[in-house]
């Protein structure tokens, strides 16, 4: 019995390296007709699903186009089904093309504006809550702030949709889904993700350091600024980067106010997509090559995710250092 | 100078935590506000295809509580193996791969569902669902469990083996027991935070319209639903959502305090 429960509880242990291995290995392999299709360009490939003839000799192509057009022309009123159908694929190999850049600008801008709005309030709650508030206030105020991060990201976004985006668009105009929009909601979701596991790293510093400058006269800000930040200073960068690993994954709150449209930004203000915003919306209906880079995207977003929060773990909350 | 400053940077960061607690009003309020408007308590008894929300709540827990149920054991022995039998650089290297687990991407998590549930099945299922979660759950639990028991006296573990019980003893009915309001309180946590999940569930149970026990078959899911009546133009079916959203959260917000409750009571 012994050695059963032991047994369990390894393999149970063991399991979580079995399931990131087969979540990445079964990513790769639903890609892979995408990689070997489109290989690294993927990630510079500007469109998506558009359909391009296979590349000929660029001259034989143009002709057999222009031909093609006269002579469909007349036939169309006969029998359009049929020439709709044969239209593009008869002589013509088409392929339809995918390309992540614009899901992969949209996910860092997104992820970029919701930084720069959350960060500097985030740390101005977490400050409050380690060291400014008494401590039934920093409480009270405490778990608030955690509730708010326990509210599902789908509220954020309808939220968002129909109560922030309006405000946001009268002060600064533009589209109601925007980049802007989706970049801001985002930013007040991770808020209190960031705020709480910042406010963690600072309350180890330990008291004495504190005390000594009290002592020599430092105001709580010099406090804050010379002992606590260098003291926490990994802790807090560690817990940043967390906080901007979950803001590069999000869905639902990002999935109401992007747009879900695959065109690069003209401006702030004016709707793209996001590497799960196209999947959230896209994978559903997609089939063969589309399912395929859906996957392709999947995986980046993987591999980059995995990245950001080994960095923040490994470098900055190392546990046992 | 030094203390204006002072002054200065104390005000910001009131102003900061104001802005924080101003959003949670403004998000509860709007849910309050809309949610209460719209709730019946025929919602409770109908099902989505006669304007109501029965089988997408019932749905959402069944999915909740089978992801539940695969993902509390296993998260649990392998919490046990990481803090009780284990040592060394595997610990550490599982310790490290739960926590990026923990924090990779929801959608991700469901796009690998789909590539190893949906598709052999040919189609979404309860089933899907439910595991998609259940992968969501397990670093969690894991997560729970390995801190609890760290905190549990070295003494304890030793009175336990002088008095001849053996490990699996030990742990079962000494170190699980001193552990239990943290664990449970960290269990609760987790399903709070996977029953509010929408993205995981996208293309593995979909959502259905009808009630439904069949696991098999595309599932009934509340988040699901609630992102397609949002997304519909009609203004009943905002509403039908808006009473969702207000169900959720305020299913999610209990679960939460419930856990804090315990822990303060017990703790």
């Amino acid at each position: 019995m012994e050695k059963l429960f032991k047994t369990v509880s390894f393999m149970s242990a063991t399991l979580v390296m079995i399931l990131l291995a087969s979540i990445f290995i079964s990513l790769f392999n639903s890609a892979k007709p995408a990689i070997e299709e489109f290989g690294f360009g993927f990630i510079a490939g500007k469109e998506w699903g558009v359909e391009v003839p296979i590349e000929n000799p660029v001259s034989t192509v143009v002709a057999t186009t222009a031909e093609k057009k006269v002579e469909v022309k007349p036939a169309e009123n006969d029998n359009s089904l049929e020439s709709m159908l044969g239209g593009g694929n008869d002589d013509i190999p088409m392929r339809t093309i995918f390309g992540g850049f614009i899901p992969i600008v949209g996910t860092l801008l997104s992820t970029l504006i919701a930084m720069a709005f959350a960060l500097p309030i985030a740390m101005g709650i977490a400050v409050f809550l380690a060291e400014i508030a008494p401590k039934q206030i920093s409480n009270v105020v405490g778990i608030a702030i955690e509730l708010l991060a326990a509210i599902p990201s789908i509220i954020f976004g309808m939220w968002g949709l129909f109560y922030f985006a309006p405000i946001v668009q009268s002060f600064v105009g533009g589209y109601q889904v925007s980049l802007l929009t989706a970049g801001l909601v985002l930013g007040v979701m991770i808020l209190p993700f960031m705020a709480a596991i910042t406010r963690d790293s600072m309350r180890t510093t330990p008291d004495v350091l504190k005390e000594s400058a009290y002592a020599l006269g430092a105001t709580k800000f010099e406090v804050i600024k010379d002992i606590i930040f260098p003291y926490s200073k990994a802790g807090i960068i560690g817990s940043v980067i967390l906080a901007l690993g979950r803001a590069l994954g999000e869905t639902m709150a990002v999935a109401f106010l992007i747009g879900s449209v695959f065109s690069l930004p003209s401006s702030i203000n004016s709707p793209t997509v996001s590497i799960p915003v196209a999947m959230a919306n896209s994978f559903g209906e997609a089939t063969g090559m589309k399912t395929s880079a859906l996957f392709y995207l999947a995986f980046l977003l993987f591999i980059i995710s995995f990245a950001v929060i080994s960095i923040a773990k490994f470098y900055f909350l190392r546990k046992d250092k | 100078m030094r203390l204006l400053l002072n002054k200065i940077v104390l005000l910001l960061s009131t102003v900061s935590a104001l802005i924080g607690l101003a959003f949670l009003a403004w998000i509860l309020f709007t849910l309050v506000g809309k949610g209460l408007s719209s709730l019946h308590f025929s919602l409770f008894l109908n099902d989505l295809i006669d304007g109501g929300l029965r089988n997408l709540i019932v749905g959402q827990f069944i999915m909740a509580g089978i992801a539940s149920l695969i993902g509390i054991p296993l998260g649990m022995m392998a919490g046990i193996y990481l803090q009780e039998y284990g040592s060394g650089r595997y610990v550490r290297l599982i310790r490290d791969l739960s926590d990026i687990m923990m924090s990779a991407p929801s959608i991700v998590i469901g796009a690998f569902v789909y590539a190893i549930v949906v598709v052999p099945m040919h189609g979404t299922s309860g089933i899907a669902g439910s595991i998609a979660l259940s992968i969501m759950m397990i670093p969690i639990v894991i997560n729970t469990t390995d801190n609890m028991l760290s905190l549990v006296p070295r003494e304890l573990r030793e009175a336990g083996i002088a008095l001849g019980a053996s490990k699996y003893r030990v742990i079962l009915d000494i170190i699980i027991k001193a552990a239990k309001v943290g664990i449970m309180t960290g269990l609760l946590l987790s399903f709070a935070r996977i029953i509010g999940e929408t993205a995981p569930l996208l293309f593995t149970s979909e959502t259905s319209n009808y009630f439904s026990v069949d696991l098999t078959e595309a599932y009934p899911s509340l988040t699901v639903s609630i992102y397609a009546l949002a997304n519909d133009p009609t203004s009943s079916s905002r509403d039908l959502a808006w009473a969702a959203s207000f169900i959720l959260t305020m299913m999610v917000l209990m679960i939460n305090l419930l856990g804090r409750y315990i822990t303060r009571k017990k703790g």
